[in-house]
């Protein structure tokens, strides 16, 4: 295809994308029809709580879920115009790694204990770039240098238990560049470490996404990590995005009570102590048996009747880009409008 | 805060071994909470906030220090006896689910503590279980009789407060309560301790690494790094003037709604020394952005900068005359 119309067309599209898993307790609805496009360069931020669908979103973007027959999948995953759901596992292989690279929110789980830093960074340059082993090793060590860990000759030698948590994420994240994708997905990956040690990995994810001018996925429960550190976010609740548009506009015009519940039930540190918190009533609904009509009808406050019966479609108003489901959504105060 | 503290805690330091080597997991740390307080207590993992607390329940025993609950001295009494004061000296933990017997139904969880207070009528323990679960918004007829498993982790983190709540404790140590919650339902947990806490007169020392959380909840807030107390003051002065510079940094370095995106570079850089080798004089120097040659020698003391505003620094940020 040419160059120009490859340029244009967005880096991932998601299309109607279905992920359901047949348990022995009945079906779970875990990713339930979703579309999103995402363009090059960007950083698309997913926020939910747990059980909305993210992780198993991104998984089934990456196609790491089981093919035993016990999740069912159907719709698109667009990627530079191929559909990866229709890929062999052989050449989906090919595009972990190399075109899509993922990290996890556990950096100890992710790395192999019993193998060298060194070697699983090198591993993914001599399989996936075909590079020998010497510049494979200096490569490594470039690496490990930019993601800004000390000393990389020494630490290529070390074992993944010799590394604090947040050098551990760091080495994550130089395996995850080695193949220099195009799509880097970070799944929580700040959840389990400090805050100071938070700060410093997502810093390390922008400089590296601008750097390559690559796309990124962050997945995460926190609406302040989204606020400050992407450039479009997806709401998810229930398996279904619930509202989408650019950070800046979410931060400023929620229209979906469910983002507004959301952003009123942290705590702010701007607020006095002992400020009574909005929190949201009940709990997210079982992906087994999730409710008729919106999702989020029995926890919201607007509810109304329609809210009951009929699921609310993810749309705009005329030809705004901000796209909300909501039959009741929230005003757009007046300043905003002019 | 005339009367005396509910709770006085005295130089107390805590020491393992491990590797073969003594270290101290805490040291020199002492603060008061008087009684109706809320104390929160933030740092990162490893700074020694659930040492502090275990150590108030003394599990273990404190190597030394004393740690004084209403006018009793906990670290020499003898453990009968100690067992008698946990009744008034409640704690409940992070991971609500594994602090939860998953064979149990909940109405055995809840009365436990009853059973061991000796409360032998059957229908006096039933009847205090169906009020404290009503009291932490549980419908008892539903409850009582399921187990652990077929509750959220929101509604598990009621079930341990029910049970930390029915001896009708005087201070419940609870020690990271709503990290393991979304926020949704962490909104919940907290607006229900501060209920509780109207309602049963509790004291509260709170643990968590959260800055908001813990602003939120407490009355004065305690800053740990490795071990030791960088700074303690009010909710409202520690925010709003830390003098600090970790505490500083630590502010700094939270991604919030409010911030945005104005976040450009962390503000602390650096990790965590090893506990095992804690740095010379200051032990935040290797990572202060202000530090000078006097804070590698000379260890700072923790003392009052301005009324009920304590902290350990050379060069405090806030806190007019030094």
């Amino acid at each position: 295809m040419p160059a120009d119309i490859a340029e244009s067309q967005p880096l991932l599209e998601v299309i109607d994308l279905y992920t359901h898993f047949d348990t022995p307790r009945g079906v779970a609805h875990a990713v339930d029809g979703i579309s999103f496009t995402l363009d090059r360069g960007r950083t698309l931020g997913v926020v939910g709580e747990s059980g909305s669908g993210k992780s198993v979103l991104s998984r089934t973007i990456i196609d790491i879920l089981s093919h035993d027959g016990s999740v069912l999948y159907r719709g698109k995953v667009m990627f530079e115009g191929r559909d990866l759901r229709e890929l062999s596992q052989k050449e989906m292989r090919e595009v972990r790694g190399r075109e899509i690279a993922m990290v996890f929110q556990d950096p100890m789980s992710s790395l192999n204990p019993v193998k060298r830093i060194g070697k699983q960074i090198t591993e993914v340059l001599v399989k996936r770039m075909g590079m020998n082993k010497a510049s494979a090793n200096l490569r490594a060590a470039e690496l490990i240098d930019s993601v800004g860990i000390p000393d990389p000759e020494q630490q290529l030698k070390r074992y993944p238990m010799h590394l604090s948590g947040g050098m551990r994420q760091r080495v994550a994240i130089a395996i995850a560049l080695a193949g220099e994708p195009k799509l880097l997905i970070a799944d929580e990956p700040t959840t389990a470490l400090d805050v100071t040690i938070q700060a410093q990995i997502l810093d390390l994810l922008r400089k590296q996404q601008r750097e390559r001018n690559m796309a990124v996925i962050l997945i995460t429960h926190n609406l302040g990590i989204v606020s400050g550190y992407t450039d479009d976010v997806a709401v998810m609740y229930a398996g279904k995005i619930v509202e989408r548009c650019e950070t800046q506009e979410l931060m400023n015009r929620p229209r979906m009570p469910y983002t507004e519940a959301l952003m009123k039930s942290a705590p702010l540190l701007s607020d006095p102590p002992h400020t009574r918190l909005d929190a949201i009533p009940g709990l997210p609904p079982n992906l087994l048996n999730v409710p008729d009509g919106c999702r989020f009808h029995e926890r919201c406050r607007y509810a109304t009747d329609r809210c009951l019966t009929e699921l609310p479609d993810l749309t705009a108003d005329g030809s705004s880009e901000h796209l909300y489901a909501c039959w009741n959504p929230l005003e757009v105060k007046a300043e905003a409008l002019s | 805060m005339s009367q005396d503290p509910l709770l006085s805690i005295q130089d107390v330091t805590v020491e393992y071994t491990t590797q073969g080597k003594r270290f101290a997991a805490i040291s020199g740390v002492t603060f008061d909470i008087a009684e109706g307080e809320t104390l929160g207590l933030v740092g990162e993992s490893g700074c020694g906030k659930s040492t502090t607390g275990r150590a108030i329940i003394q599990l273990p025993r404190p190597t030394r220090g004393t740690v004084q609950f209403e006018g009793t001295e906990l670290t020499t009494l003898p453990y009968d006896q100690m067992r008698q004061i946990r009744q008034r000296l409640q704690i409940i933990f992070q991971d609500p689910v594994s602090s939860l017997n998953p064979r149990r139904k909940v109405k055995d969880i809840v009365a436990e503590p009853l059973v061991i207070a000796g409360i032998s009528d059957k229908a006096e323990r039933e009847g205090r279980v169906r009020e404290v679960l009503t009291a932490v918004g549980m419908d008892p007829d539903i409850t009582m009789e399921r187990r652990p498993h077929q509750f959220s982790g929101g509604q598990c983190q009621r079930i341990c407060i029910a049970r930390a709540l029915i001896m009708e404790p005087k201070l419940i140590v609870c020690d990271e309560p709503v990290s393991a919650l979304d926020v949704s339902v962490q909104a919940q947990i907290l607006n229900l301790l501060e209920d509780m806490k109207e309602r049963y007169g509790l004291t509260l020392l709170f643990i968590s690494h959260d800055l908001a959380v813990v602003k939120n909840i407490s009355d004065r807030v305690a800053v740990m790094y490795l071990g030791k107390f960088c700074e303690l003051a009010s909710s409202l002065r520690i925010y709003e003037a830390p003098a600090h510079p970790y505490t500083a940094g630590l502010m700094a370095t939270i991604p919030t709604i409010e911030a945005g995106a104005q976040l450009e570079t962390a503000a602390l850089s650096g990790e965590i020394p090893s506990p095992l080798n804690p740095p010379s004089g200051c032990r935040f120097r290797t990572r202060c952005p202000i530090a000078q040659d006097k804070c590698a020698s000379d260890e700072p003391q923790f003392r009052e900068i301005e009324t009920g505003h304590f902290v350990a620094c050379h060069f405090p940020l806030t806190g007019g005359t030094a």
